[in-house]
């Protein structure tokens, strides 16, 4: 048995069977991670280390009995989460010794369940890209084929999933960071409703659309890591006291009675033919399932991209001022008086995207400009809200693809970007909208790259897009394959 | 030139909250540096603000005590700029949707009674603490104290409708009063607790449209305001008079000059970029909860101050001495109750004997060793006659120093009254014989004479006898 290619369930599994011992997968995850990050550079920090001390711990807690889901099980973070003790980054040079005094909630969460933290993983600098390119401790590459981009920002997160260097991993998602690089490295990742998971400890990017979700070999895992995050918490104003129903109890092997919507303006001249293909065969297959198909219409669409670049850039110049070198993070050790220690820490520590998005952000607030830009934007996005809703009245999913092309190749976009901010476009509508979707393997490319398939689920019914997926991923053998790395 | 003043206030008030109006941290005065502070207020990575209830339920009670309407829906926005003071990068504060809106407090004085209009009121929180070279071998440095970072203020707009520096420090004593008398701020001036900016212009009498203002910031005492505003009418109106243009700009009050300088002009204003907070969901603050609040108001100031004038019969003065302060008028207010239907004499005791004490020894009322139950039961023994109200002042004067019972020290140190008109009688006698030319000089006419008698009658009996017994067997004697 290979430890490292065994998923979060089969895990479970092997560990309440007493087959392995979390020790011993921990060790697996971290030899792979030895053998492969130098071709994929997916992590920024490895925690060796205490990784086996946790495992020991939850070897521990599973001889005493009362294992929780997720106790023994190793688990990757996005270099965003606050992780007590251990460096967080954000992929910035801001950040580069940065230890957090305390714990996100996200990860205090799967962490008192007895999960096993192997690493921090690489994204784009404060989650700002969708290629990964734009980290200070270099691009990830993608484990299909290394000449190409992960995804971004949660490209670790979906890359260390997709080389089998974690069972799984939590990114977020602000554009469409958790399901674009799911998409690009054939794994599931969810995106869940704003509000479901907890932000406290996430480091801001767009706080009015960043979302924490999972990034998983398959849709019952991510039920499963879904499950362990989600939920109100009293230190994020923003999170929702609803309750959290039971996501693996949601899951059947059929579509009766699914009513599907199918966008039109999702399928579009611009979409890649092997993508068009996937999603062809992937509605020809939840017919079969029993699922009714339903042409919908999400008029705003074309509005996305411009409107998320004004409130995601206007938010992120806010949440980006406290990088002041005053109290932590990077400080130039030129002289200087305090204005030009402010900007010269700045301009050292920050990245050229994070730079380009304070000053988009800084300028549509700016006096004068406000409401042309941002207060518009507000209102753009309560339209593409809107455009959800009314489909949600005639259909329970809406499926489309989550990329209008599979993984293109390092350094292919990043001269141009507004070209890159264009590969988001199917994904953005959904974080202005402010619920969930979900990427999950729906086909190769003649290149054998992956293409992601994109379920988008009315506010707060996550179980009912993982029921879709679950059923697709039954029928289907996308996800079984494995990246060569 | 005749010019009409124009003077607009916004007021910074504290609030007495135990906990910071984002986190949890603790709201406590002069701690360690940086002691009271988490990853909130420290603006750290990832954290994020939480409303503090009670901040809302002050902001509340501070609005319906100005007259102003809740808003059923107001909104945090963030005012960007960059300060070593300022952790996040930003101050999160209210801009388009304040809680409290349209206003006003009425202030009397020599213009009789004035209605000045409250703008807004909205909540925000306070920045940190910079000190300067004050360790040893740290002349250039400056140390960055974050326990005040994440205090709830109030920040309270008044419209521009006061007209001279003796109106603004009415108006600000007026506030000052009700924001006290709620419970809701200290009102302690010298910690910062109400600090001010004050917006003055000058027009041509006569003129409608405002003159250009001129903003003096952070004036911290009542004497600093009416300085800083007399001096920047003179200073306006010099340069109107020259043929010059006041400037838009910011100015600082330097209290050791009694003058105004410039900090920054119009063109060195900050463009803070407000949008509303996306970490905060709107505050919502539903009629029940107002009326919660409403409930909850203490009777301020100006109601209690016309009810003693109506219902108890003190006078004018009398009622705004004992109102001025909500803990004097409660202990008023419990005396009475102890004591009904004696408002005036209860009066004289808390504004006189009390006053003095208090004053003597520096201390506020809430610390008086008599309490109003001790007060009432002397002035009981002087109605019962078994004192006289000037011992009844000694008395007082031991029960302040010992907290005893009056009852007790009378006793103990015989102090009753003597009413027997036998023994009297006789130190009256004993008086009169060795008084002879006295007696003498009032025979012949003298009617001044005779309050000798009674202080000769009333020292013999070391001030215990009854002072109308006196006067009627002195009167006897004398006459006879």
């Amino acid at each position: 048995m290979v430890l490292y290619d065994l998923t979060l369930s089969e895990l479970r599994a092997g560990l309440d069977r007493r087959e392995f011992s979390s020790v011993e997968a921990t060790q697996a995850f971290l030899a792979r991670v030895a053998a492969t990050d130098e071709r994929i550079n997916a992590f920024i920090t490895v925690c060796a280390e205490t990784a086996l001390d946790a495992a020991a711990a939850a070897d521990r807690r599973l001889a005493e009995g009362g294992a929780a889901p997720l106790t023994g099980i190793p688990l990757a973070m996005k270099d965003i989460f606050n992780t007590l003790g251990v460096r967080t980054t954000c992929a910035s040079k801001i950040l580069a010794n940065y230890v957090s005094p305390y714990d996100a909630t996200a990860f205090a969460r799967v962490k008192a369940q007895g999960a096993v933290l192997l690493g921090k993983v690489n994204m784009d600098e404060f989650a700002m890209g969708s290629s990964n390119e734009n980290s200070a401790y270099g691009a990830v590459r993608n484990p299909w084929d290394t000449a190409r981009v992960p995804g971004g920002s949660s490209g670790g997160s979906a890359a260390c999933v997709a080389a089998r260097q974690a069972p799984a991993a939590l990114g977020t998602d602000t554009g469409g960071s958790i399901r674009q690089p799911a998409a690009h490295c054939g794994v599931v990742g969810l995106k869940p409703t704003y509000g479901r998971v907890s932000r406290y400890g996430v480091i801001a990017y767009a706080s009015s659309l960043d979302q924490v979700g999972p990034v998983t070999r398959d849709v019952r895992d991510c039920a499963l890591l879904l499950q362990a995050i989600a939920g109100y918490d009293p230190l994020d104003s923003t999170s929702v006291d609803l309750p959290v129903p039971d996501y693996s109890s949601a899951l059947q092997p059929d579509l009766k009675g699914v009513r599907i919507g199918l966008p039109r303006e999702y399928f579009i001249d611009g979409l890649d033919a092997d993508v068009r293909a996937a999603m062809e065969r992937a509605v020809a297959t939840c017919k079969a399932l029993g699922a009714e198909l339903v042409e919908v219409s999400l008029p705003h669409t074309e509005y996305a991209v411009a409107c998320y670049y004004l409130i995601a850039t206007a938010e992120a110049s806010s949440n980006l001022a406290r990088y002041d070198s005053v109290r932590f993070g990077h400080r130039t050790t030129g002289p200087g008086n305090l204005i030009e220690t402010y900007s010269r820490s700045r301009d050292e520590g920050f990245g050229s995207e994070v730079k380009r998005r304070i000053m988009l952000g800084t300028y549509a607030l700016s006096s004068g400009y406000y409401d042309a830009y941002y207060l518009k934007a507000q209102k753009v996005r309560t339209l593409i809200r809107q455009d959800f809703l009314d489909a949600f009245e005639k259909v329970d999913v809406i499926l489309g693809p989550v990329a209008p092309t599979p993984a293109f190749c390092l350094g292919e976009k990043t001269a141009d970007p507004l070209q890159m901010y264009l590969s988001d476009i199917f994904t953005i509508p959904v974080n202005l909208a402010g619920t969930c979707a979900m990427s999950l393997p729906g086909g190769f490319s003649g290149q054998g790259i992956p293409i992601g398939l994109q379920l988008i689920g009315k506010p707060f019914a996550e179980e009912q897009i993982l029921r879709a997926a679950f059923a697709f991923e039954q029928a289907t053998e996308w996800h079984k394959r494995k990246a060569n790395i | 030139m005749n010019y009409e003043v124009v003077i607009g206030l916004e007021v910074h008030v504290q609030l007495t909250t135990k906990t910071k109006i984002f986190c949890g941290c603790s709201t406590a005065f002069g701690q360690a540096p940086n002691s009271q502070t988490c990853p909130v207020c420290l603006g750290l990575p990832g954290a994020l603000p939480v409303l503090n209830a009670q901040a809302v339920e002050f902001a509340i009670r501070t609005g319906l005590a100005t007259n102003c309407t809740i808003a059923p829906q107001s909104v945090f926005a963030r005012k960007n700029y960059f300060y070593p003071d300022l952790p996040k990068g930003y101050q999160i504060s209210q801009y388009e949707l304040p809680t409290c809106q349209r206003g006003w407090l009425d202030i009397e004085g020599e213009w009789g009674t004035k209605r000045i209009g409250i703008t807004r009121i909205h909540m925000e929180e306070d920045a940190g603490k910079l000190v300067h070279g004050e360790l040893p071998g740290s002349s250039q440095s400056s140390f960055v104290d974050l326990n005040r970072a994440g205090t709830p203020l109030l920040e309270v707009v008044s419209e521009p409708d006061l007209r001279s520096a003796d109106e603004a420090v009415a108006y600000l004593k007026k506030l000052h009063q009700i924001v006290v008398y709620l419970g809701v701020c200290d009102g302690n001036l010298e910690e910062g607790s109400f600090r001010c900016d004050a917006n003055v212009s000058l027009r041509p009498v006569g003129q409608v449209e405002f003159g250009t203002r001129a903003e003096i910031k952070n004036v911290n005492s009542f004497r600093f305001v009416k300085q800083a505003i007399e001096y920047e009418i003179e200073r306006q109106a010099d340069v109107l008079d020259a043929g010059g243009k006041v400037v838009q700009e910011t100015r600082l009050y330097d209290p050791q000059t009694g003058m105004t300088r410039s900090m920054r002009g119009k063109e060195e204003a900050h463009d803070y970029r407000y949008f509303p907070d996306p970490d905060l969901v709107p505050l919502e603050v539903d009629a029940a909860w107002v009326a919660r609040e409403r409930a909850l108001l203490p009777e301020l100031p100006d109601a209690r101050r016309a009810r003693y004038q109506a219902e108890l019969g003190l006078s004018a003065y009398d009622a705004e001495v004992l109102t001025a302060e909500r803990p004097l008028a409660e202990y008023f207010e419990a005396c009475l109750a102890l004591l009904p239907g004696q408002a005036k004499g209860v009066a004289n005791w808390v504004m006189g004997e009390v006053t003095r004490k208090l004053n003597d020894g520096g201390l506020s009322i809430t610390q008086s060793p008599v309490t109003p139950k001790l007060l009432t039961d002397l002035l009981k023994l002087i109605d019962a006659g078994t004192i006289s109200g000037k011992i009844a002042k000694t008395v007082f004067d031991e029960m302040w120093a010992t907290g005893q019972e009056p009852a007790r020290i009378v006793e103990e140190q015989g102090l009753m009254q003597v009413s027997d008109s036998g023994a009297i009688e006789a130190i009256v006698d004993e008086v009169l014989a060795a008084s002879v030319a006295q007696v003498e000089q009032y025979r012949g006419g003298n009617d001044k004479v005779f309050g000798f008698f009674v202080g000769q009658v009333m020292k013999a009996s070391k001030g215990k006898a009854n002072p109308a017994l006196v006067n009627e067997l002195l009167k006897k004697k004398l006459g006879g």
